[in-house]
């Protein structure tokens, strides 16, 4: 065979080694002819069968026939040879190729053999593969081998058993659920045979917490183990919701273990508990403040990426880490340097930005993407923490934003620029011009068209909105159809709420009509047409505010329709846009656990932000409910209450949607019983203790199966602003039908049924929306004290803490607090709590109240005061 | 001497391994002649799902010996071990008569092969000890084997649970493939 020889002729004049050039699928095949030779030739064989594996990793297709009859049967003929890389090389291909089931018998027998063999490589190797190729059937034949492999000696051959169980896990969990492993003495064994053993028991809550409690009081020898061990915890610890402090105890206890990797592990784990205290917190940031100094790079970036992530919600914590940190800027590698300056800015205080900002610019072209989007997220958090920094930290994103670099840095880039020129009233202005300029020389058209839509929103309210229409027509001019239909939408915002650049933007549009693109023509024309009738109610309804489809319900209305492929009746736009998404139910099964895990993981982001976010969902599920479509515009939701146990037969939680007049509340239900099917779901609320509200409809959910999330709605119109309710003898009614899962048959006739529920309670919270102010400027720099207090009058009020004064240490003795909201109605209120430990150890209060009239005041008061 | 006598028998046999397929219905005793062969013992056996291979050192011969399961579902994929092979062992239960038939047509079928055309054939009429059991005259004659020209063929009384017959079965085929060399 020539090609071998001719491969490294190749190789040798480009003067490196590529061993897979030009490997191709048929040479190969016509190699595998090698197996058949009596006399094996190990190193050759090897050699193919290398290639063969390259061949298979990168996805090469063999027919079945070329598989099994070129490949598979006479690579079996290598059973012949004791040859142990051979044999080796051979299991890993039969492994890869995973030959038709019906060929695969042909070498059963020979693998249960090797399992059994006196070689242990052959032993474990056989045991993976046979796992790998066989079936349901052949497992349970082969089954008590593999439990006299788990307690094998030889650790490799327990943990290619361990391993194989796990995968077994997948396809057989009743078969694996009957071994039982324990006692392992190899640390790689006790790695698996931990794993294994959380697998099995995964389901299982209480079993996994007892196997975690029982372990947790044993030293494991492996650090590995130890380390699945802390992970396995923290699960334990999340989905517990227990205050059980033996957990905690024994993750501090690894803070002392003898590996790095397990004190790393126990350290990170307790950074990421949820509600972790800052006296839970600092033994782990004082082993992190040690790994700092650690000559090893991984050490040192593990440890500061911890830090990095924890520094979000304890920038107290951090802050003793800051002198070690600083040292780390001038890290030769990079990456660690990036994280460094990121906790910084953190951690730092308002003097230091300015420093830092010039030594991150200094490297900003030395890293990658990804760090520099990191760097970006760390600015915009400095931002909004320092508002009066703005002028700085803008200059240096747009210094960064003309570097080069890929999509997402640049979309981590302008999104922070949004979000400064949307929360920080000075920044709107040069932030625009920013953006005007990075358009001018942009490659990405999705970047393009949003800043053309936030042009068009912000733009026309400066003071100089003309400035603005050069860049947006050099758009029309030099740009793909895309963004030149955006610029021409952009265009006409401006000409419709600045009546002095009417005239000229209509001249521009009128250019625009011979425009090649169909969209960029008929936008130009209509826009131009409505802004020349002059007549301001059109232009309002038509340019101004313009309310978007929903268009992810259109788009599925229109797949839905493409694949019926029933064409006679045409496509019903009106339809599809009233299409209900079913985007919040995938909000509502979160469990809480899950629920609480993300809210540790955004401590950053604030109530505000995502309070907006499933905002914009609700509102346009609501919107699409037709009985509420007269309700106007949803002011807030609440978030999600329980009304139940949430291990009931039936778990149901409500929010609350405040709208002018009306009240929505919304009902997720989640029927956990798998043998029923409810129908007609609805709640019934008793309105009898609630003078001034009146029943207005209720929406019931049609059918709800076994552990499907059904939504009903009940509204109520309220004569009073804010009604105070409170809402006893909630019941859900229901129509339950019996359920076969097995055969998914619905009995015909189902019987009545209702479900009592907690009470619900409407209260200031509710009417109150978070609004986060940043430039609420105050004089105390220092805010220490009593975090209790702060998170509840924080939630009693649902209002957004100022300043980030919601984060307090444990410790402090007096505190201000900083809230800001907005109650329905559009009136602002600010909020002034300053708290205080008393000598008796009680925690007093001082409440300033600023709003724009003093009913509201006064209620805030009473909200606070009851 | 010595050593320069074995170097001209290792010339003659070519040093190789000869590969021999042990080929039959299931259940005619095919994997306990292997053993048998290989160990000298007589093992507890289960049905062959697949093969077994083993290598046997008779008379300064390395036979290479392939055992493929009988079950009919296995015995499609025969063919895929007949490349190369220098002889085929083929296995048949005397003692049962009414699948002598199907014993004869699995044979022809494989006679038929190309890739076996040089293979020597050797039939053990097994189960000797068995009552009932046919002779080796009564098999030839079922199997046609007379009807054979154009390869070197043999055909044995054995016994592997005995280990009758065994040994004369690899002394024809030493001595068959030797004189192939």
């Amino acid at each position: 065979m020539s090609f071998p020889s001719e491969k490294k002729d190749d190789d040798e004049g480009l003067g490196y080694e590529r061993p897979f050039r030009g490997v191709d699928k048929a040479h190969v095949i016509q190699e595998a002819r090698m197996f058949n030779d009596p006399n094996v030739e190990p190193a050759r064989c090897i050699q193919l069968m290398t290639k063969l594996l390259y061949l298979l990793g990168k996805g090469e297709n063999f027919s079945s026939k070329e598989s099994t009859e070129s490949i598979f049967f006479p690579m079996t003929k290598l059973f012949q040879s004791k040859d142990e890389k051979l044999r080796r090389m051979m299991y890993l291909v039969i492994k890869e190729l995973k030959p038709d089931s019906d060929c695969v018998i042909i070498v059963t027998s020979t693998l249960t053999k090797d399992m059994n063999a006196t070689n242990d490589l052959f032993r474990a190797n056989a045991i993976r593969v046979l796992c790998t190729i066989t079936d349901t059937a052949m497992l349970t034949a082969i089954e008590r081998y593999l439990k006299q492999a788990i307690v094998d000696k030889q650790p490799l051959v327990a943990s290619a058993a361990l391993v194989a169980g796990m995968k077994l896990m997948k396809s057989n969990p009743d078969v694996v659920k009957r071994w039982a492993a324990n006692d392992k003495s190899s640390q790689m064994v006790q790695y698996h045979a931990l794993s294994l053993l959380y697998n099995i028991k995964k389901s299982d809550r209480l079993a996994v917490s007892k196997l975690v409690a029982q372990l947790s009081k044993t030293q494991l020898k492996s650090p590995l183990a130890q380390c699945l061990l802390i992970r396995y915890t923290v699960t334990v610890m999340a989905e517990g919701n227990t205050q059980d402090r033996s957990y905690y105890e024994f993750l501090e206890n690894c803070l002392r273990h003898r590996s790095e990797m397990v004190i790393f592990e126990a350290a990170r784990a307790i950074c990421q508990l949820p509600n972790v205290s800052q006296r839970e917190l600092t033994p782990a940031i004082t082993v992190l403040q040690l790994f700092l100094s650690s000559p090893k790079p991984s050490l040192r970036f593990a440890a500061v990426r911890a830090l990095n992530r924890v520094a979000m919600a304890f920038p107290l914590t951090v802050t003793s880490c800051n002198l070690d940190l600083e040292n780390m800027i001038s890290d030769s590698n990079r990456s660690i340097a990036t994280l460094a300056i990121t906790t910084l800015l953190k951690t730092g205080s308002e003097s230091s930005v300015d420093r830092l900002m010039k030594q991150i610019s200094s490297f900003m072209s030395e890293i990658a993407d990804e760090f520099k989007i990191m760097v970006v997220d760390a600015i915009r958090a400095l931002c909004l923490k320092y508002p009066q920094k703005h002028r700085v930290l803008i200059n240096f994103l747009s210094t960064i934003l003309r570097e080069e670099g890929g999509f997402e840095f640049k979309k981590a880039i302008t999104d922070t620029m949004l979000a400064l020129i949307n929360d920080i009233p000075d920044a709107v202005e040069p932030g625009l011009l920013h953006l005007c300029e990075f358009i001018e020389d942009c490659e990405f058209t999705y970047l393009s068209t949003q800043i053309l839509h936030v042009l068009g929103k912000r733009g026309p309210k400066t003071s100089h909105p003309g400035r603005y229409i050069r860049h947006i027509y050099n758009r029309i001019i030099l740009e793909n159809a895309t963004v030149r239909s955006a610029a021409v939408t952009s265009l006409a915002k401006f000409g419709a709420q600045v009546p002095s650049l009417r005239s000229n933007i209509i001249t521009l549009l009128r250019r625009c009509v011979h425009d090649a693109d169909d969209e960029v023509r008929d936008r130009s024309t209509f826009y131009g047409t409505i802004l020349a009738s002059e007549s301001e109610p059109m232009i309002k309804k038509y340019i101004v505010d313009v309310v978007p489809h929903k268009l992810d319900g259109v788009q599925k209305a229109i797949e839905d329709y493409i694949e019926a492929s029933d064409f006679t009746t045409s496509f019903n736009f009106a339809k599809a846009v009233t299409m209900p998404i079913h985007v919040p139910t995938k909000e509502a099964k979160k469990t809480p656990q899950q629920a609480v895990a993300e809210v540790a993981a955004n401590a950053g982001s604030s109530i505000a932000s995502k309070r907006q976010e499933t905002g914009t969902i609700y509102a346009d599920l609501l919107n699409q409910i037709p009985e509420f479509a007269g309700f106007g515009a949803l002011f807030t939701s609440s978030p999600p209450v329980n009304l139940t146990e949430s291990e009931a037969e039936y778990v149901v939680t409500c929010i609350k949607h405040v709208f002018p007049e009306h009240i929505v509340f919304h009902f997720n239900i989640k029927n956990t019983m798998e043998e029923e099917q409810l129908e007609n779901v609805c709640v019934e609320l008793d309105l009898s203790d609630c003078p001034g509200c009146s029943f207005v409809a209720s929406i019931p959910s049609d059918a709800i199966k076994f552990e499907q999330p059904g939504m009903a709605y009940v509204a109520i119109r309220r004569t009073k602003a804010m009604a105070n309710m409170f809402l006893k003898n909630c019941k859900l009614t229901f129509v339950r039908k019996e359920y076969d899962p097995t055969s998914g048959e619905v009995a015909p006739d189902g019987d009545e049924d209702d479900y009592p529920l907690d009470e619900i309670e409407v209260g200031l919270s509710d009417y109150t929306k978070p609004l986060s102010l940043p430039d609420f400027r105050s004089a105390l720099e220092k805010y220490k004290s009593i975090s209790d207090a702060v998170v509840a009058i924080q939630e009693t009020l649902g209002m957004d803490a100022c300043e980030n004064s919601a984060s307090v240490s444990s410790a402090a003795r007096q505190h201000r607090l900083l809230l800001s909201g907005v109650l329905l109605g559009e009136l602002a209120v600010l909020v002034r709590a300053d708290l205080r430990t008393s000598a008796s150890n009680v925690v007093e209060m001082k409440l300033m109240i600023r709003s724009q009239t003093p009913e509201v005041s006064e209620a805030v008061l009473e909200a606070v005061s009851s | 001497m010595g050593i320069f006598l074995s170097k001209i028998f290792g010339r003659i046999l070519g040093n190789k391994e000869v590969r021999i397929l042990i080929l039959g219905l299931d259940n005619a005793g095919k994997t306990t002649i292997l053993y048998r062969l290989h160990q000298g013992e007589v093992v507890t056996t289960i049905p062959t799902i697949g093969f077994n291979v083993e290598t046997v050192t008779y008379k300064n011969i390395k036979f290479q010996v392939w055992d493929l399961g009988g079950q009919s579902s296995i015995r499609p994929y025969w063919r895929c071990y007949y490349p190369n092979t220098n002889a085929i062992i083929y296995v048949v239960d005397s003692a049962d008569q009414e699948r002598i038939n199907i014993c004869k047509d699995e044979l022809l079928a494989m006679l038929d092969e190309d890739e076996l055309k040089d293979a020597a054939l050797c039939v053990f009429a097994n189960k000797q000890d068995l009552p009932g059991a046919m002779s080796a005259a009564q098999i030839s004659e079922a199997l046609g084997l007379a009807g054979i020209k154009n390869r070197e063929w043999s055909i044995f009384q054995t016994s592997a649970t005995k280990g009758e017959g065994l040994t004369e079965g690899l002394d024809w085929l030493s001595l068959t493939l030797a004189g192939k060399k």
